[in-house]
């Protein structure tokens, strides 16, 4: 049986940057998801913002490694060539006493090193951002606060990984990890592998996999929020991203702009004790929807064109990043919920440190693949372009998937390069994830993946096994 | 840039009858733009009979009732179809871009009928909580899974709402072998058309629950089942009269919406059949939502005419 150096459960945003990452070393990794596809845990409702730093303790990891990421994430989106825009963020007082709140939380993010803060007047919103409440008196401006797509960051990060060697496994669940020194002994659903070195970033699940070694000082929470995605025709509602003061809990209904064009707003955020919940409630609903209109009073409901929820895996206050002398070359990656996307690059270069401190020997490969080669999406590209991509292959011109104008050449792109599932596809192209639904598009979709995949289009399913969209294919009975 | 007198935005039963229309009143340049691969709409995949009897005086299907007008679209030489064709914007100096395989044109016309019909709302318009597991449809997509497709979407079958399209589907999957366990209802009588509530629920004997809502939806994978809750007239929930129905399948149909992004986008606004730019016209379910597809038919060769003057007395 093979030996690898290093083994990372969990292929989220932490557990892929951390793969890329370790990719330019001569090391042989692996890294296991048990879902059929990447993304499909925490990540999968991640509202795509870039934080630039505020809201968090200077003295706590999540501060220093948020601002550190912020910084990374330039460098990185380039060389995956995976859109980010850097369209800042606002911070919304309505009164004095929140004004002093704006300036304090200035100043706890300028020791952290946040750049270019400043508080902006109301003639300033008036005139850069028109639809937010006329109450609103001044806000604490960001600039260096962005935007990226979670899933394309996810599946660039995993693609430039196996790129330069990583080897991933999907429908892999961890069933038990034994210590047997040097080595760690892991068994998979999909059988043994053995590991010099084991990373756990498997978010809602960290804890139980950490238990498994007798490692039980934390627990994860559930923390459930709810979001709904606006109408792309809503696209230019907001300028910046906007968010209200920060609760304890959250950083409270936020307006959020994103890479795809449709407005977003949310989250909730709810303790709850089951971490495979993803209802949504009448009460998230309300909340969300009279939170956001505080900020901007013109959003209506029927530009609300989906909804659903997501958990974020708390254990605590801050980011858990231990290595745990317990079981030498275990590494607790726990905990990363917000700003855990922003912090990614930075949790991943961290990870990386702690593995030399405690004895990795790692040296950079001799050739590493740093950049990788963007996909095309034609919702993000101008006319003129699109006629150009048209001209060069006309399949660009076949539109599937109408509400976002996706192509076929698109979708099957997105399966030659991993998508298995109807939510895979959606999550790489949009294609279904537009007003309608999928109702247009959902037949031809299916078809392409059962082509592409060489199944049966009754094994096509949403997203993995038991999911499947149809139950019988009437042109199969031939009694 | 090329030119032409009228363009179509759609070869539905609304744009084919505008086409026709047209060229009966004079327009001898027509470019009619289709996304699809064949004319007639949403009624290719409407199997069922009901169609044609107010303006035929013949009960049609809903394919037999496209062919009488793709035949006549097919034979007015001066109609050009573009099949596969998508139109992605629409602008008010009248102008219409469309991507098909292997590029995209800009048109410019002299006039335009936005014929793009409609889309059904989804659970999410109508609040329907829970969890977003497979097997929830709507009616529409359903339709075209079995009559085109061939594929039964689930064996047990709640349908929310009592719209024809939804009627018309549970009546489908029975006679597919499937059971339709309810069809939920929150009004106090049916939406749809009564032939279709006598001919499609009563004859198939599909229990019906007015006053009712479904209050969630369960199932992490495929759903599992839904709770219903009685309500009043007012919509209010009944305390203590909440069930559970156990099913694989939901069909919505609770409603359809006119698509006018294209229009809302170019900052136009819709004004009776008429737009804010002289020359622009809508008309059938993108205008708005019609019964019956007779109507559609009769009031689109009114735009087809309304266009064509316009056009004659530029």
């Amino acid at each position: 049986m093979k030996t690898y150096d290093v083994a990372i459960i969990g292929a989220g945003v932490t557990g892929t940057s951390i793969a890329r990452e370790l990719a330019r070393y001569k090391l042989d990794i692996a890294l296991f998801e048990k879902e059929e596809e990447l993304a499909f845990g925490v990540s999968k409702s991640n509202s795509g913002i870039i934080h630039p730093g505020i809201q968090n303790s200077p003295d706590s990891l999540k501060g220093r490694l948020c601002v550190q990421g912020n910084f990374l994430i330039r460098d990185l989106s380039k060389e995956l060539n995976i859109d980010f825009k850097e369209v800042g963020e606002l911070i919304v007082a309505f009164n004095e006493e929140e004004i002093r709140e704006l300036l304090r939380l200035k100043k706890e993010a300028e020791v952290l090193g946040v750049p270019r803060l400043k508080i902006v007047d109301k003639t300033w919103l008036r005139q850069n951002e028109p639809n937010l409440n006329a109450e609103a008196v001044a806000a604490l401006y960001a600039p260096t606060a962005g935007i990226i797509s979670p899933y394309r960051l996810v599946y660039g990060l995993a693609e430039n990984a196996v790129r330069n060697g990583v080897e991933i496994f999907t429908e892999t669940k961890i069933e038990n990890i034994i210590y047997s020194k040097p080595n760690f002994e892991i068994l998979a659903s999909k059988g043994l592998f053995r590991s010099r070195h084991v990373i756990n970033s498997a978010g809602l699940f960290a804890d139980e996999i950490s238990k498994m070694l007798g490692i039980d000082y934390f627990k994860i929470r559930p923390r459930k929020g709810e979001e709904f995605i606006l109408d792309k025709k809503k696209e230019s509602l907001i300028h910046h991203l906007i968010l209200p003061l920060p609760s304890k809990t959250s950083k409270g209904v936020i307006i959020i702009k994103t890479a795809d064009g449709n407005p977003m707003i949310g989250p909730t955020a709810e303790d709850i004790e089951d971490k495979e919940d993803l209802s949504t409630s009448d009460s998230g609903f309300n909340k969300v929807l009279s939170s956001a209109r505080r900020l901007i009073p013109s959003i209506n409901d029927k530009d609300i064109i989906a909804y659903f929820a997501g958990l974020r895996p708390v254990a605590g206050d801050d980011f858990i990043i231990n290595h745990e002398n317990k079981a030498p070359g275990f590494i607790n990656v726990a905990g990363i919920q917000s700003p855990g996307l922003t912090a990614s690059p930075a949790i991943a270069l961290l990870v990386a440190n702690i593995l030399k401190d405690n004895g990795l020997e790692i040296k950079k490969k001799f050739i590493f693949h740093a950049h990788r080669k963007g996909t095309i999406h034609l919702f993000q590209s101008p006319l003129l372009k699109i006629e150009k991509i048209i001209k060069k292959d006309p399949s660009y011109g076949d539109i599937v998937c109408r509400c976002e104008m996706v192509s076929a050449k698109e979708i099957k792109d997105a399966v030659k390069k991993g998508a298995k599932t109807m939510d895979g596809v959606k999550f790489r192209t949009r294609a279904q994830a537009g007003r309608c639904h999928g109702s247009f598009c959902a037949t031809r979709i299916m078809k392409i993946l059962a082509e592409e995949r060489k199944i049966l289009v009754t094994s096509v399913t949403k997203r993995g096994k038991g999911s499947e969209i149809v139950k019988e294919d009437r042109f199969c009975f031939q009694e | 840039m090329v030119k032409r007198d009228l363009v179509i935005v759609g070869g539905g039963p609304a744009g084919m009858a505008a086409a026709v229309s047209a060229h009966e009143n004079g327009v001898k340049d027509i470019l009619l733009i289709e996304r699809d691969r064949y004319l007639g709409g949403i009624l290719n995949q409407c199997i069922h009979t009901g169609f044609g009897i107010n303006y035929f005086k013949e009960i049609l299907t809903g394919p037999e009732y496209a062919d009488r007008f793709i035949k006549k679209v097919r034979d007015m030489l001066d109609i050009e179809v573009s099949f596969n064709s998508i139109v992605v914007k629409l602008a008010s100096d009248k102008t219409v871009t469309f991507l098909k395989p292997g590029r995209l044109e800009t048109v410019k016309a002299k006039a335009i009928i936005m014929a793009t019909g409609c889309r059904e709302k989804t659970r999410e318009m109508v609040h329907i909580q829970g969890s977003r597991p497979a097997g929830i449809f709507s009616a529409g997509l359903a339709q075209k899974l079995i009559n085109i497709e061939g594929l039964l979407p689930g064996k047990e079958v709640v349908v929310v709402g009592s719209g024809d399209i939804g009627l018309i589907m549970a009546r489908r999957f029975v006679m597919e072998g499937a059971r339709v366990k309810a069809i939920i209802e929150i009004q106090k009588e049916s939406r749809g058309l009564l032939r279709n509530m006598v001919q499609c629920v009563e004859d198939f004997d599909i229990p019906v629950y007015f006053n009712h809502k479904i209050s969630r939806i369960f199932g992490k994978s495929r759903v599992e089942k839904v709770s219903v809750i009685r309500v009043d007239d007012s919509f209010n929930e009944i305390p203590g009269s909440l069930f559970e129905i156990q099913c694989d399948t939901i069909l919505m149909s609770v409603g359809l919406i006119s698509e006018n992004e294209l229009i809302d986008m170019a900052g136009i606004r819709i004004e009776e059949n008429k737009t804010s730019v002289p020359g622009i016209f809508v008309c059938g379910n993108s205008f708005k939502i019609y019964d019956i597809v007779d109507t559609v038919t009769k009031d689109s060769f009114l735009v087809g005419k309304l266009a064509a003057n316009y056009i004659t007395n530029q």
